[in-house]
Formats: C-alpha cells, sequence, structure tokens
C-alpha cells in the first residue's frame, strides 16, 4: 500500500512537472514561429534579394562603338568583324596538348603559348580564353575543319573597331586601344561599361567623345551556383550602339592633304570662313590607327617613336611655329587700324635696317627700294614691316593678334594636346623671362620671328577671319545639325542688324579690304612671292601669303654664302609657310600650309595650295547640297 | 487489480494491434513521407543516393519500430540499464576503434549502417534514468546519493561524446537526462542553482572550448564578421529561409539549396531547404506536426500506468522537442551551429534508429499503458 501511495505521490509529481514543461514547450515554439514569421514574411523582400544577388550573376560584353562619319556620311571609324578564338579551359581534357595543336594549326610561336599559358592560370576555368584576337579568314575556316578534334576551342564572331581609311584621320580621330588603370580611374563611364576586351579611345575625338561612342554593353544575365559556374542564361539585354558622330571633314580634301605631304612633315589646314568648319586638317607624318587594336607590335611601336619626322605629334594643333611672313597680313593690319599709316605710307627698303647698332636684314640683299603697303606685302619685304612695327609697338600688335585668334587654342575643348601657342608682348615678356622688352624685338616680332608661336590651325582661323570680312567665326569639327549654312552666316554677318554671326573684328572693314587686297597681289600680281602659285580662273583664283620661318638665327657666314636648301641639314632648313583664301571674288575657305624644314613658303608651300583650292571649289558644291539645316531666320 | 494486469499482459496479437496508436503511426508515416521528398529535393530533384538511402532506412526502422511495440514494456525496463551500459561500451569502443572523419571519431562502420552510438545514447540515458527513477524511493529523490548516481549516468556518456569531439550531441543527451532529473522530483531550488552556477561558469566553460567551437559561437553572435568563412552558413540559412517568404518557392525550387549556397543541406540544414521551397505555411505545417507527435506521445505518457512508461515517454516527447528547437534555433540563426539533426527529416541514419526505438518504446507503452511494473 505503502509502495502505492509512493507510486501515486511519483505520477502527481510527474504529470505537474510535465504541465509546467509543456508551457515552456509552448512558449518556445511560438518563439520559432514568430522567427519564422519575421524572416519570412516581415523581411521577405530583403531575403529575395540576396537570394538574388547570390544566384544571378551579371557577364556584360564588350558594347558597340557609335561609328564616326565625315560630312558626307561616309564611316572614317566603323566596327568590322572579326573572328576570334576562345578556349573553355573547364572544357579542355587535356590542355597542354590543345595549345600543341592550335600552335601548329595556326602557327602560333612560342612566345604566344607561353603568354597563352600565363593568362590561363589568371583566369577561372569556366572564363573564356582568349586565344587570337583576330583570326584571318582561313584560319578561322581551318579551325572550323578541325573543331570535331578540338574540344573546348569556341570560334567566336565579334566586333572591333576599323579605320577604312587607315593614317589619314589619325590626327583626328585618334585611335583605340585596350585601358589601362588609369583610363578606367579618370572615366566613369568605362569603369562602369569595362568589360576584359573592351577597347576605348586613347586620343583625339575617340578619346574626347568617348561616352558618347562608347554604347551600351549587352548584358548576359546567367544563375550561377555557389562556385561561381554558370547554370543557365536567364536573360540577354541587347545593349546599344554608342552614338553616330559626324564630322564636318572632307575625305576627299583630307585625302589630298596626305597626298601632298607625302614623305614631309608639317600639316595643312582648310577651314570653311563663315561656318568655322574645319574642312581637312592634317599632319604629317602619320601613322596606322588599326595597328593599336589588337597590341601593337614592340617593332612597329619603335619604328613609329623614333621615326625623326614625329608622326606621334598633331603638328596641326601641338605643332608651334614662328608665323613668318604669315603674320605681316595682321602687323598690317594692326597699323592701319592704330592709324600709324595709310595706304599710301612708304618705307625705302635698302636690304637691311641699323636699329641701335643691330643690322636687322630684310631678305632681298639688295633691297627693294621705295615700298608702299601693297608692294610691301606682295614681296613680302622685311624692312617694311621693320619700321611699321617699330611705328606701332608689340603691345598694339598683340591685340589686333589675339583678336584674330592668336595665343588661343582653336579647337580645344575636343582635343587635349592642343597648344595655345603665344603672342608676346611687353608685359609678357616681364612675367615670363624677368627682362624689359627690347625695341629690336618689335622688328622681329614683326615678320613673325621670334617669340611668336602659333599652331597651324590658328593660322588658318586668322586667315579665314580675315577672308570673310573681318568677322569672328567659331571653329568646329562636329557637324551640328542646327547650324545655319555658310550662305545663312554670310548674310547674317553682313547685315547690319545685331545677331551672334556680326561680330566685327576691325574697327574700320575698309582695313580689311586693304588686307585682302594686298593678299591677292601677292599671288596674283607679278613679283608676288607665290605668283607661280597662282590660278588665273576666277572660279579658283586665290589670294595668300608666303612664310619662311627661320629655325635658327642666320650667321653673318651663311648670309654671305647664301645656300641653297638641299645644302643645309635638314634640322636647320627654314619651315615653309603659306595661308591662303578663295575664291578671291567670292571667298569660301582659308587654308594654311606648313612643311617643316621645307625651305622657302614660296617654293614648297605655296604649291601645295594650288591643287588644295583646284579640289575645295569644286567640292563646295557636293558640299553645300547637304541639307541638314534649319531654316534661316533672323 | 492482480486479475486485471494478467488479463492486460496476455493481450493477444490483435488486441495489440488495435491498441496500436494509429494518429501517431500516421503522423510518423506523414513526416517519413515529407522528408522522402526534402531529400528528393536535395539531390536536386533525382532520384539519387540520399534519396534511396533514405526511402531503405526509413522502411526498415518503420518495421523495426512497430516491432518493438509489440514487446511488453516490462522488457524495455528490464533491460534498461543493460542497454545503457552497451550503449556506453559502444562508445568506449569508439574512442578507441571508432572511423574519424574530419576530425572527429564518432562511428562504427557496421556496413549496412554507419552507426553513431552517442545517436542511440540519447534514447539510453532517457530509458536509465525513467527506470532509476521508477525504481528509487520518494524520499531518497533529493539526498545526495540520489542526485549524484543520476548525474553520474548522464555525465559518463557525456565526457565520452565531449571527448570525440561533439558538443551538440552531448547537449542534447543533458538535456534529455536532465528533463528526466526534473520529472523525477528533484527540486526545482538545485535547477536553479545549477543554473545560475552555469552561467556564472560559462566564460570559463568557453575558454575550455575548442578554438572551432569557439569561432561558432563568435560568429552566432555576429554573423558578418566574417560573410564568406565562419558566418557563411548562418547568414546563406537565413537567406534561404527569408526568401522563401509566405508560401515558399515551390518543390525544387530552392535556388538557394540547388545551387550549392546551403552547406550541410541534406542534415543539419534540411529544415531550411524545407522552408525555402514551401514557406512560412509549410514551415508552420510542419510544426504542426511535430506538436501532434510530441502531444500523442505526451498523452500516452498520461494514459500509462507505470512510472517508468510516464517518465520515458515525457522524457523522450521533450528529447524530440529539443533536438526541433536546437535545430531550428540554428537554422534560424537563434543559436550557434551545434552540429543537431532534425528527427526524421535530417539524413543520417543512427539518428533515424535511435528516434525510431523510441517511437517503438513509446507505442509499445501506449499498447501495455495498463501494465505495472514493480
Amino acid at each position: 500500500m505503502i509502495n502505492k501511495n509512493f507510486s501515486i505521490r511519483k505520477s502527481d509529481i510527474i504529470n505537474r512537472r510535465m504541465f509546467i514543461i509543456g508551457t515552456a514547450k509552448l512558449i518556445i515554439f511560438g518563439g520559432l514561429i514568430a522567427r519564422l514569421f519575421s524572416l519570412q514574411i516581415n523581411n521577405n523582400k530583403k531575403y529575395l534579394t540576396l537570394s538574388d544577388k547570390n544566384r544571378i550573376r551579371e557577364w556584360k560584353l564588350p558594347p558597340t562603338r557609335g561609328n564616326i562619319v565625315d560630312y558626307f556620311g561616309n564611316i572614317i571609324a566603323g566596327n568590322l568583324k572579326v573572328y576570334q578564338l576562345h578556349v573553355i579551359p573547364e572544357q579542355v581534357e587535356n590542355f597542354n596538348y590543345l595549345i600543341s595543336r592550335l600552335k601548329v594549326i595556326l602557327n602560333l610561336s612560342n612566345k604566344r603559348v607561353e603568354k597563352i599559358k600565363k593568362k590561363k592560370k589568371q583566369l577561372k576555368p569556366w572564363e573564356s580564353l582568349i586565344v587570337s584576337e583576330n583570326l584571318s579568314w582561313d584560319e578561322f575556316s581551318k579551325i572550323n575543319n578541325y573543331l570535331y578534334e578540338l574540344v573546348g576551342v569556341k570560334p567566336v564572331m565579334t566586333i572591333s573597331r576599323d579605320y577604312p581609311f587607315s593614317d589619314i584621320y589619325t590626327h583626328v580621330l585618334g585611335y583605340v586601344s585596350q585601358p589601362n588603370e588609369e583610363d578606367i580611374l579618370e572615366n566613369e563611364v568605362i569603369q562602369e561599361k569595362f568589360v576584359p576586351g573592351i577597347k576605348i579611345g586613347k586620343l583625339g575625338l575617340e578619346k574626347t567623345l568617348e561616352n558618347d561612342l562608347i554604347g551600351v554593353n549587352d548584358i548576359q544575365r546567367y544563375e550561377v551556383n555557389a562556385y561561381g559556374k554558370r547554370i543557365n542564361q536567364l536573360e540577354y539585354q541587347k545593349g546599344k550602339q554608342g552614338s553616330k558622330i559626324r564630322i564636318t571633314l572632307d575625305t576627299e580634301v583630307q585625302k589630298l592633304c596626305a597626298e601632298l605631304m607625302d614623305g614631309k612633315a608639317g600639316s595643312i589646314s582648310v577651314m570653311d570662313i563663315f561656318t568655322g568648319e574645319v574642312i581637312a586638317m592634317y599632319s604629317s607624318p602619320s601613322y596606322n590607327p588599326n595597328s593599336f587594336l589588337f597590341g601593337i607590335s614592340q617593332d612597329e611601336w619603335q619604328l613609329i617613336r623614333n621615326n625623326p619626322l614625329k608622326p606621334l605629334i598633331n603638328k596641326t594643333l601641338s605643332g608651334l611655329y614662328s608665323p613668318g611672313s604669315t603674320i605681316k597680313p595682321i602687323v598690317a593690319l594692326s597699323a592701319l587700324e592704330n592709324g600709324i599709316m595709310d595706304t599710301n605710307f612708304k618705307v625705302q627698303c635698302k636690304g637691311k635696317m641699323e636699329l641701335h647698332g643691330q643690322t636687322f636684314h630684310c631678305w632681298k640683299e639688295k633691297g627693294h627700294g621705295w615700298m608702299s603697303l601693297n608692294n610691301a606685302m606682295k614681296q613680302s619685304c622685311d624692312t617694311y614691316f621693320y619700321e611699321i612695327a617699330r611705328k606701332l609697338g608689340v603691345d598694339k600688335l598683340k591685340v589686333t593678334a589675339e583678336r584674330f585668334g592668336l595665343g588661343k587654342k582653336v579647337l580645344g575643348e575636343y582635343f587635349e594636346n592642343e597648344k595655345a601657342g603665344q603672342f608676346p608682348d611687353t608685359k609678357w615678356k616681364i612675367n615670363e623671362l624677368g627682362k624689359g622688352w627690347v625695341l629690336g624685338e618689335t622688328l622681329i616680332t614683326g615678320i613673325g620671328q621670334g617669340y611668336t608661336q602659333t599652331t597651324p590651325i590658328q593660322l588658318c582661323l586668322m586667315t579665314a577671319q580675315i577672308a570673310n570680312g573681318g568677322y569672328k567665326i567659331k571653329p568646329k569639327i562636329l557637324t551640328d545639325d542646327n547650324q545655319l549654312t555658310s550662305e545663312q552666316i554670310k548674310k547674317a554677318m553682313q547685315t547690319t542688324s545685331l545677331n551672334e554671326f556680326n561680330i566685327p573684328l576691325y574697327d574700320d572693314s575698309k582695313n580689311i579690304k586693304i588686307i585682302k587686297e594686298a593678299m591677292f597681289s601677292s599671288t596674283n600680281e607679278l613679283y608676288g612671292t607665290s605668283y607661280k602659285s597662282r590660278i588665273d580662273d576666277p572660279k579658283y583664283q586665290f589670294a595668300g601669303k608666303t612664310g619662311t620661318a627661320q629655325v635658327k638665327r642666320i650667321s653673318k657666314r651663311e648670309r654671305e654664302l647664301d645656300l641653297k636648301t638641299f645644302q643645309i641639314p635638314y634640322e636647320e632648313r627654314d619651315h615653309a609657310l603659306y595661308i591662303a583664301f578663295g575664291p578671291y571674288k567670292n571667298p569660301r575657305y582659308s587654308l594654311s600650309i606648313i612643311v617643316e624644314h621645307g625651305g622657302s613658303g614660296s617654293s614648297a608651300a605655296a604649291p601645295m595650295a594650288t591643287k588644295l583650292f583646284k579640289l575645295i571649289v569644286d567640292r563646295h558644291q557636293y558640299r553645300k547640297k547637304i541639307p541638314n539645316y534649319k531654316e534661316f531666320n533672323i | 487489480m492482480f486479475q486485471h494486469t494478467r488479463l492486460n499482459s496476455d493481450q493477444n496479437f490483435f488486441q495489440k494491434v488495435k491498441n496500436l496508436d494509429y494518429i501517431l503511426i500516421f503522423c510518423i508515416l506523414i513526416l517519413s513521407v515529407v522528408s522522402l521528398f526534402v531529400m528528393y529535393s536535395t539531390d536536386g530533384g533525382e532520384f539519387l543516393f540520399h534519396t534511396k538511402s533514405h526511402l531503405i532506412k526509413l522502411s526498415v526502422f518503420f518495421v523495426l519500430m512497430l516491432v518493438i511495440s509489440f514487446f511488453n514494456i516490462k522488457l524495455w525496463h528490464v533491460s534498461s540499464y543493460f542497454l545503457y551500459v552497451a550503449t556506453i561500451l559502444l562508445l568506449i569502443w569508439v574512442s578507441f576503434y571508432g572511423i574519424k572523419v574530419s576530425g572527429s571519431q564518432r562511428w562504427i562502420n557496421l556496413y549496412f549502417l554507419v552507426l553513431q552510438p552517442s545517436e542511440l545514447m540519447k534514447i539510453a540515458v532517457i530509458l536509465c534514468l525513467a527506470k532509476y527513477y521508477h525504481r528509487i524511493n520518494i524520499e531518497k529523490v533529493n539526498s545526495l546519493i540520489g542526485i549524484s548516481f543520476a548525474l553520474t549516468i548522464i555525465i559518463i556518456p557525456i565526457i565520452l561524446v565531449l571527448s570525440q569531439p561533439d558538443l551538440g550531441t552531448s547537449v542534447l543527451i543533458a538535456c534529455s537526462g536532465l528533463i528526466i532529473l526534473w520529472l523525477g522530483g528533484v527540486k526545482i531550488k538545485y535547477f536553479f542553482v545549477s543554473l545560475i552556477t552555469f552561467l556564472i561558469s560559462l566564460p570559463f566553460i568557453i575558454s575550455y572550448l575548442q578554438p572551432y567551437q569557439k569561432l561558432r559561437i563568435l560568429t552566432f553572435l555576429d554573423p558578418d564578421r566574417d560573410p564568406l568563412g565562419a558566418g557563411y552558413q548562418i547568414i546563406q540559412s537565413k537567406i534561404a529561409i527569408g526568401s522563401g517568404g509566405f508560401s515558399g518557392k515551390g518543390f525544387l525550387q530552392g535556388t538557394q539549396s540547388y545551387l550549392d549556397f546551403l552547406p550541410e543541406k541534406h542534415t543539419d540544414f534540411i529544415f531550411t531547404l524545407f522552408s525555402e521551397e514551401f514557406g512560412f505555411i509549410g514551415s508552420i505545417g510542419l510544426l504542426l506536426l511535430y506538436s501532434i507527435i510530441i502531444i500523442r506521445i505526451i498523452r500516452i505518457g498520461v494514459l500509462s500506468r507505470s512510472s517508468f512508461a510516464k517518465l520515458f515517454c515525457f522524457g523522450f516527447a521533450f528529447a524530440i522537442f529539443i533536438y526541433i528547437t536546437v535545430n531550428l534555433s540554428m537554422v534560424l540563426g537563434l543559436l550557434p551551429i551545434v552540429g543537431s539533426p532534425l528527427p526524421i527529416l535530417s539524413y543520417g541514419g543512427s539518428s533515424m534508429l535511435a528516434t525510431m526505438i523510441g517511437f517503438g518504446i513509446v507505442l509499445s507503452a501506449k499498447i501495455h499503458r495498463k501494465q505495472i511494473i514493480a
């Protein structure tokens, strides 16, 4: 009985304590359910996002770059289909065997094979290893023939930049190549669109307009597992080709420039004197931008780099030259504007001029005799310009020179390597050199020597602004669909009403006319320095001014020797310059030509203008027909 | 009364079949079917190794459960100490000749089954203590000798299991044992005092933990500390469960699991996969199923006449509860990661064998609920 009592008491204890535990269990299960609720209901969105982040990975493909076309819509930087060979390492059974097979089929060098093996080590096994970036069609079809035995090999068709006109546009367009670390850090757009294999602009418009040209990546979305392996493709999001860029240049003119400059160092620029559109801009020598697409070979790079004619420099924009006699129209204009002289003013040239015991020579040793403005310009008499420069003073000259565009960047926003050059004055010399201005320096500034440094495009702009009657224009290299035609702007410049094109750079328009006439004489009248290069047909007739810029001071002995150009070492020969505008009766275009170490402007530079104007004027009728401008309405 | 007892013990086969707890068996069957589906999902939606093996084990052990249930509860009472000692011997055997996997020596290879004796100990310790408290005089329960003996029964296997090392299982053995002490009538005061002592000495205990165990605790406190290393499991498990949402991603659609983001998805993290695919609703359903099983076991305990049967049923019900709680808390990021399987659902023969034996004894208690054990 006692036993039974105990047993009942025991049962009571057990049952009571069970009840307590039961309650605890309920509470704990309640807690677990609350936790489930919090994770699955309250924070469902957060965890769904995290789960998608886990499993979905994006693969960006290189975007297709926008085309660049010339004024007439010809593609000058396009895209070409290229054949590539990729290998997916994880699908390959025996990598070394495969590579040795590919080596035989594609004739790969040992160096290349080593490079591929090295690259393979840096990749994950499912990432594609690019064995060849640019297969020829023969190689591509050969690979396809052997494909059955080359497991893991993937022939791929992709798109690459192509410059169909090879080297004639290099200094305008630049080129594309693989971005380096700096490129990626500098540009957020590249950062965002970067994928291995992407090519970006390294120079010129390709670089400046990168963000417009680059386009939008194609995106492949894959589901991946925890080890990053692709399981299946979820989505293929088509990207967008970059914007099309249309530039103002004319390929035909550009081609002629390249032809004329063949074998020489220098630059030719052509500009529409009303719209400011650059028609041609060629720096010689150039190089082939296509060489950079798949990595330039060391040999080819050394050849370009070490070329004494310096193909890497864009001479049109960053070449700094003394303008020589091409500055004379500005000196004369400044003198006229400042009332220093008039057309009747005469100076006697005796071949040299003495000032404070220093001798300043005219290029013609015997002297020109009594010179008026027109004659002095025609024959490029240095003594005349020494004299008016002396009377004018460098400070006043600088005002006029700057007004017409010297000492300032012309296309600065598009070309980061453009240089501003300089036009000196007294203040400049004190600030820069810490020395006072000497009157002798004014004299040589008057003939475009000394401290003055100009770029070819500046001289072209200066000429354009004289040719259009002395109005300010805005140089441009990209077309603008809202822009007025050359004809419309011309009209707008000449109306008396105020408008954005009627910004005179002169004080008296008569002076501009005098200068234009003097330039006409220089080319089209007997004894003119470029008389031999003239065109009599008024349709093509142009006016210009030659220039011969000394590279070094001419010693007394050299002056006595009077060597012919070919007798002087190349680096010491004068630069030949020529600026011109035409057709004279109804001016449309201006140009500047510089041949480095070409000798005299009249023999080396001016003859090129003859050929150029014939083409430029003929091309004008085609250019005129391109209808893209809004109706003129002022 | 005597007559009644004899009559009861002499049930024939059909009477025994009639007395089986069919609701409990039905729930176990549903759970088994669910576990097969989940296992099928962990195999990536194919009838592969884990699913096959799980199916075979389930079938064999389910039959074993039914066989056990037909033995008289008295038999289990009689053999309790023997089973306990036998399991202790197995544990000692393991510590010398066991199979070592990734630093832990826990298994015996029986060729048809890789046995983990520590899993069997979870049941053995309940059986042993149930018998002890069934037999002990109620006055002696709170005596020094009474408590010491009970604690020794718990501590011996714990030391053996800890030395494997296997913290998770030893914690579960301790819980199962302590609950019998509680049910057996050990003073509440003692529990409080030991709980407080435990909390105070916790820092010292932690200093004796293995580095990987310390890391787990640190990771539990802040999973984002090392998201790709130690915190990875907790984070991925929470992502999987959380992304399941209200109704889940659907059967075989759990991206976290089939893309291998989930670690240990067959065993400790099986609930994560289940919850990802079947969502909040599914999880509640599963908890409900477990709750019914626990309640049925408790009900059998209440119906049982002998203290041994009561103690065993209540103890086993609590053990099931604690396995679920520890496992779920772990995958829900509420507790540090300690290896602890989810009963029936998790892949693993020993755990299932132990659980099925437990169910078998419970069913036996139901059939022989009127059995008096002297």
